[in-house]
């Protein structure tokens, strides 16, 4: 399944590559891009576990850079 | 300016105001760091709190810790001065002064960010917010996803199309720049398509809804501008990707150059200074954010001149289109089959000529029999044809007002044995005959885009090396038209297959760097689209299946958009290039001048922030399509 998420205060660009990084290598992720420009996160993950992996990506996101929000 | 952005420029001039206070008033010692202190803890706090939060969560090299740690021991190294005596190059002032710069820079970064962010979002402005409806009577504004199929709307003059539909009632002009960029507005009446998006100049229409707002033109482009930023190209990847090795490589550069060179020379003190310097410089933030904002604005600009790329991948290539691949029908010509010459036998009038043809043909629908009968006044008349018998490969045989007629090839008149005279020209030729006998011919072409050869000429000045030329049709009709277009190779009788191997000899034949692009129009060349490096489909406005197939689609049937999308690729890659070679210049400069302690804190924190300003500045400059 691939859904794109709106993120909130995403303030650096290199924040949004960490984040796209630490994303891809969670269990279960066939591919993740963040957009800086955009504050969006596009997540396409296995359908089974997709909210369980979108919650992990979202703690993910905000051990990057604290101030930053995934909105589910 | 958001909240957050104007707590922060209080922050900046209260601790601004206290560092001058500092500067200027004539303290030294204890009481300099009265002034001092306060300014740093106000201004640096949240970068503080940022870094000890950061590394707990084990993100060591990030920005904020680096910035803490150059002013820290900038601060430590003035106080171990100020207790022991030593007089140093290092004072309170500079952490203050750093961290200052620092969070001026972060904050006009952000709101430049967030300018752009915005005008993006404003020329891709095409969501409608309601659709009108009739209920009991009176028009009700409803959310346009709560629209059905088949339901009617209103839109009065002023407002935006919002969904997809025929025209059943009313007469406008609609505004379609949003969509196409182009400023000329297109009239509108009973029976036409409505394409959502568009705004109703003049008059109310009521239109019958024959899409979804999901799936109307509006939802899609929106759907694919909003999806461009994941498409990466390979200049923000590399970037991405030497940030990584780059922070960590100045971190350990910083502290070889704190240890080893005092080891030999002594004065630890000013080492650690320069080691310092070298934190400031390792963020590669004007990098990474000033490439993304490039890409994001040359998209964006891009589609406010009606020409959707789907990513910034796809934008990159572009720029280094080596070669031109054009589908002829449809795409360099109009696609629509017109009468243009008549050659009547003689004592036979041309008109005679074209109604017998168009009368034999009258029960086809193919493109040829209906020019013949656009090009003949005479309506179908059901009751004068009689017997019509496809001849496979030749033409057709039919009997009007009670004469046999033969309506097709040159084939076909020598099959019947019946003596006509053969025209030589581009296009396809008809021969008719009536009763035995030899009517005349008739030449239907196809015709060329008016503005074909202009466009073609701006291609090549914009630095495509090679246009070819593909094309179902015949030989010498494809030759013809490549020589008066001048293109440099022509490829015609291909079968929609033949194309595909067409283009991979072609991919197969080019250089290693060059990009193969196929221009369609996005019909019935979709495999063809997909093979070529960047597919791209002209006349989306309306068509469903271009829109799909292509990486860039041209909204408006204009060739001459093509090299404004060359020139847009060609513009964001230069000011890309600008930005990294600009961005790493500086830095590594302040770099080799702060080892050798020709370069000071200032000029780190401008090789940081400042650096980064400018870039972004510049990038901005891409989302500027007007003038190119």
């Amino acid at each position: 399944m691939k859904k794109v998420f709106k993120m909130r205060d995403l303030d650096c660009a290199n924040c949004a590559a960490k984040m796209e990084n630490a994303i891809k290598k969670i269990d279960g992720v066939i591919d993740a891009s963040v957009s800086f420009m955009t504050q969006k996160l596009t997540l396409e993950a296995e359908d089974e576990r997709f909210d369980e992996i979108a919650r992990e990506a979202a703690r993910v996101c905000s051990k990057v850079d604290a101030d930053c929000e995934v909105l589910l | 300016m958001s909240k957050k952005q104007k707590r922060m420029l209080a922050r900046i001039l209260v601790s601004g105001a206290l560092f001058l206070t500092g500067e200027l008033a004539p303290l030294d010692g204890w009481w300099a760091l009265l002034c001092f202190l306060p300014a740093y803890f106000i201004i640096g706090w949240g970068v503080l709190l940022k870094a000890g939060r950061n590394i707990l969560n084990g993100q060591i090299f990030d920005e904020n810790f680096l910035m803490c740690l150059a002013t820290i021991g900038a601060l430590g190294l003035a106080s171990y001065d100020l207790a022991t005596g030593a007089q140093s190059m290092v004072g309170y002032d500079e952490a203050v002064a750093v961290m200052l710069f620092y969070q001026v820079g972060e904050l006009f970064q952000s709101y430049a960010v967030g300018k752009s962010r915005r005008s993006i979002a404003n020329l891709m402005d095409i969501r409608p917010d309601y659709a009108n409806i009739r209920q009991d009577g009176v028009l009700v504004q409803v959310d346009p996803e709560q629209v059905a199929i088949g339901q009617r709307i209103v839109v009065k003059a002023g407002e935006k199309i919002p969904l997809d539909g025929r025209v059943v009632d009313g007469e406008t002009m609609v505004d379609t720049a949003a969509l196409t960029g182009e400023s000329v507005p297109r009239s509108l009446k009973a029976g036409d398509d409505a394409v959502s998006g568009c705004i109703n100049l003049t008059g109310l229409i009521e239109i019958e809804v024959t899409k979804p707002f999901g799936e109307s033109t509006v939802a899609k482009i929106l759907d694919l501008v909003e999806n461009a930023a994941s498409k990466k190209a390979k200049a923000e990847n590399f970037i991405t990707k030497f940030a990584r090795y780059y922070t960590p490589a100045v971190v350990i550069s910083a502290a070889l150059l704190a240890l080893l060179p005092p080891l030999f020379l002594g004065g630890w003190g000013e080492w650690l200074h320069r080691a310092l310097i070298f934190l400031v410089v390792s963020c590669p933030c004007a990098l990474v954010i000033s490439i993304p904002l490039s890409f994001f604005g040359g998209i964006g600009g891009a589609s406010a001149r009606g020409i959707l790329i789907k990513g910034s991948n796809y934008l990159e290539a572009l720029a280094q289109t080596e070669l031109m691949v054009f589908d002829k029908t449809g795409t360099l010509t109009k696609g629509s089959f017109e009468v243009v010459k008549t050659v009547p036998a003689p004592q036979v009038e041309p008109q005679q000529l074209l109604c017998a043809a168009a009368l034999a043909e009258s029960y086809s629908d193919h493109p040829i029999a209906l020019s013949l009968k656009r090009a003949c006044a005479v309506q179908q008349a059901d009751d004068r044809v009689q017997e019509v018998q496809t001849l496979a490969g030749k033409g057709l045989r039919a009997v009007v007002d009670g004469e046999e007629t033969f309506v097709g090839n040159a084939a076909l008149m020598q099959a019947q044995g019946i003596a006509y005279t053969p025209l030589q020209e581009i296009g396809t030729v008809v021969y008719v005959a009536r009763a035995g006998r030899y009517l005349g011919a008739i030449l239907i072409a196809d015709q060329l885009r008016e503005d074909a050869k202009e466009a073609l000429g701006d291609l090549r000045r914009s630095g495509i090396r090679r246009l070819v030329m593909l094309t179902g049709d015949n030989r010498a009709t494809g030759q013809a038209v490549g020589q008066l277009l001048g293109m440099d190779e022509v490829h015609a009788e291909l079968l929609p297959g033949d194309k595909v191997e067409q283009v991979e000899k072609l991919l197969a034949g080019k250089s290693e760097q060059g990009k193969l692009v196929f221009v369609g129009d996005g019909i019935n060349d979709a495999p063809v689209l997909s093979r070529a490096d960047i597919g791209i489909a002209m006349g989306g406005l309306g068509s469903d299946a271009a829109i799909e197939a292509a990486d860039i689609v041209l909204m408006d049937d204009k060739l001459s958009e093509l090299a404004v999308a060359i020139r847009i690729a060609k513009k964001t890659l230069a000011i890309v290039r600008q930005n990294i070679v600009f961005a790493l210049a500086v830095k590594i400069g302040v770099l080799l001048l702060s080892a050798v302690g020709m370069a000071g804190m200032w000029q780190a924190v401008f090789a940081d922030v400042g650096v980064s300003v400018i870039a972004i500045l510049n990038a901005s400059r891409a989302l500027n399509t007007k003038k190119l």
